[in-house]
């Protein structure tokens, strides 16, 4: 079994995400340590791209931020060497498929293994290109974690019956960021999704306050929190630790 | 020479966020329903004669022929088109597509603003919505293109994220898309992004190399020796090309942009600089770092700045049936000026990239040889900018 089911075994999942090397990677690796003691389950790391289409503003901002600050996929794995001296969570990658494509397929996600990476999230490779890197995920044993979409219909089943690690169910049409209101019928989607699958299944993009949290955690096994927390970064930078480690208590306390 | 998964070769494929997935194959399922219907044909056909004013001309280039000395040249005249250049034809395929699946509102990214021009006015006529993404950076390059697209009654957005220029449009253009499907279609400008983007772009552009064939028969009895166009992401290189590739001894030439040179970092040459990557939907060459970070491109050219190039060109690259040779700013500044002096034709900076190549290439070749250039689009949104480089300032 995969270890990233462990991150389901706590009551519903609180996920994560912050962009590596936003503002620093030392920033980083304390953000993690933060949100690891308050609770968070399972921590997506983003791996910076120069054009990171799946994103909204904020965190577009972020990987501008870190790309110049130098940070580069060698150096994400030294933090991530770094990070399981004591952080014991799963923990996943999220970038897109060029940064592990140029980096080497093979090359990439041997590399995952070595240093602790249980997942790898890609925005841009959708079921069709699955082929592209799944016989290498497999290969290292990462679980190559598939997204399902308010417009995937048809295709949830598809999807659901290969899914590996976790589902990232989508939440709304467009970019990642804030958003004040979730109009997407997700019930319907987790049921056709539970319907073919035991995978578990965490709802992101545009959750940011826990009342929202707690009525997404409702209909699924966890919520993942990027834009909120990479937010909190821009605004505090360096000093952002604090502030993600309490954020992080009160979204976690919601949906228990 | 597309598989059903809309590879050529290696390249091509759909690296795109699951939310896209459905429209792409929607979109898939309508034009190969529609490009076999009849009805549509008719209507596209009447739309390109009766309002871009096709066939465009084949022009013998006499003077310039002389001056060179060599191969006879004959420029395809897509300048000439409505709008003032080849974009028109892939626009008015795409919206008359899209007003069929039921869409009302198109939306677009464009560098030089042509192709955003297209696609404001076939908006208009076709009674549709229209919002274009535009680079900050090529919305202060060309001015009047911004606003002869607000005047057609489209909503121009500047892009400011990243280097601010073309590659930065598509991928607003893309997030845009992702947030509103239902009633929005991307009328995605050039034969890249994901499949069936570099097909459909190509079939409804491959409508200049048809015309080619049959004009050069006529005047010349005989098909060409060389096909010159520019490429950027390579739209009207490949309808350049596409009946000519079955060919083979007809010489496929691509002329990318060198920027300030092959040898700097402000270049766009993405074949003969960049490496196999995947990005804005597609596996192909990009410009890009040892770790896959897209490059900052550079050349004078709105229209050629892009850090990539359509996948089908990459194929034609990897298979030797195509050439893509680099063209600096200087040597298209100087075709730009020398096309405008011998023929009396003011091409666009673009389309001066392939005059360029056609400068050196004519004068090695036999004078019963012949080159045919496309003349993708004309130039007159380029005098400010040129000026500016030859240290002009003229006021728009």
């Amino acid at each position: 079994m995969s270890n990233i089911r462990s991150a389901f075994e706590n009551g519903k999942a609180f996920i994560a995400f912050l962009t590596c090397g936003d503002p620093d990677l030392q920033t980083t690796a304390a953000a993690v340590r933060a949100a690891v003691k308050n609770g968070a389950d399972l921590i997506e790391l983003g791996i910076p791209f120069s054009d990171p289409t799946a994103e909204g503003p904020t965190i577009q901002g972020a990987n501008l931020r870190a790309l110049n600050g130098g940070v580069t996929t060698d150096k994400v794995f030294d933090l991530v060497r770094e990070l399981r001296r004591d952080v014991t969570v799963p923990l996943v990658f999220m970038t897109y498929a060029n940064v592990v494509f140029s980096y080497g397929a093979d090359r990439f996600l041997s590399t995952c293994r070595e240093v602790g990476i249980d997942g790898l999230i890609l925005p841009d490779l959708p079921f069709e290109e699955k082929d592209e890197f799944q016989p290498v995920c497999r290969m290292y044993g990462v679980d190559l974690i598939s997204l399902i979409a308010p417009t995937s219909e048809n295709r949830i089943a598809m999807i659901a019956k290969e899914a590996e690690g976790f589902l990232y169910l989508v939440s709304s049409l467009g970019v990642t960021g804030a958003r004040n209101e979730i109009k997407t019928d997700l019930a319907s989607i987790v049921e056709v999704i539970r319907r073919n699958t035991a995978t578990p299944c965490a709802i992101g993009f545009g959750i940011s306050t826990p009342e929202q949290a707690k009525k997404m955690a409702a209909l699924s096994d966890g919520v993942i929190v990027g834009s909120a927390i990479v937010k909190l970064l821009e605004i505090h930078g360096k000093n952002a630790p604090g502030p993600i480690g309490e954020y992080v208590k009160s979204m976690k306390d919601a949906i228990r | 020479m597309t598989n059903p998964k809309g590879r050529f070769g290696i390249h091509g494929g759909q690296y795109i966020p699951e939310t896209l997935m459905n429209a792409v194959i929607e979109l898939e399922q309508a034009y190969n329903h529609f490009k076999n219907d009849p009805t549509f044909n008719q209507e596209l056909t009447e739309l390109l004669n009766e309002y871009a004013g096709r066939p465009s001309r084949l022009y013998y280039a006499e003077k310039m022929t002389k001056e060179l000395g060599g191969a006879k040249i004959y420029l395809k005249r897509e300048d000439l088109n409505h709008t003032g250049a080849h974009k028109i034809n892939n626009v008015l395929g795409q919206a008359l597509l899209a007003k069929k699946m039921g869409k009302t509102r198109l939306i677009a990214e464009t560098g030089a603003g042509q192709h955003g021009v297209a696609t404001a006015t076939a908006a208009a006529l076709m009674g549709m919505e229209c919002v274009v993404f535009m680079g900050e950076e090529d919305t202060i390059r060309q001015a009047l293109n911004v606003y002869r697209m607000r005047l057609l009654g489209a909503e121009v957005i500047p892009v400011k994220t990243g280097t601010a220029t073309l590659k930065d449009a598509v991928s607003a253009a893309m997030r845009e898309w992702t947030s509103r499907i239902d009633d929005t279609h991307y009328c995605l400008g050039s034969v890249m992004g994901p499949h069936p983007f570099p097909t459909i772009v190509r079939d409804f552009q491959a409508v200049i190399s048809k015309e080619i064939k049959e004009q050069i028969l006529q005047k010349e009895g005989r098909l060409p020796d060389a096909v010159i166009a520019c490429v950027g992401g390579g739209s009207n290189a490949i309808g350049s090309f596409y009946h000519f590739i079955e060919e083979k001894n007809v010489r496929l030439i691509g002329c990318e942009a060198a920027g300030r040179g092959i040898d700097t970092f402000e270049t766009a040459a993405t074949v003969n600089t960049g490496s196999l990557g995947i990005f804005h939907g597609m596996k192909s060459y990009f410009c890009q770092d040892e770790y896959g970070q897209i490059a900052p491109v550079y050349s004078i050219s709105a229209g050629l700045d892009y850090p990539g190039v359509g996948p089908e060109h990459a194929h034609l690259h990897d298979i030797g049936r195509a050439e893509y040779v680099p063209i600096t700013d200087d040597e298209a500044v100087r075709a730009f000026e020398y096309t405008a002096k011998s023929e009396g034709i003011i091409p666009a900076i673009e389309s001066a990239h392939a005059v360029a190549y056609a400068m050196k290439l004519a004068p090695t070749m036999r004078n019963d040889q012949i080159i045919v250039v496309n003349l993708s689009g004309r130039g007159d949104k380029d005098c400010a900018a040129i000026a500016r480089y030859r240290g002009e300032d003229i006021h728009e």
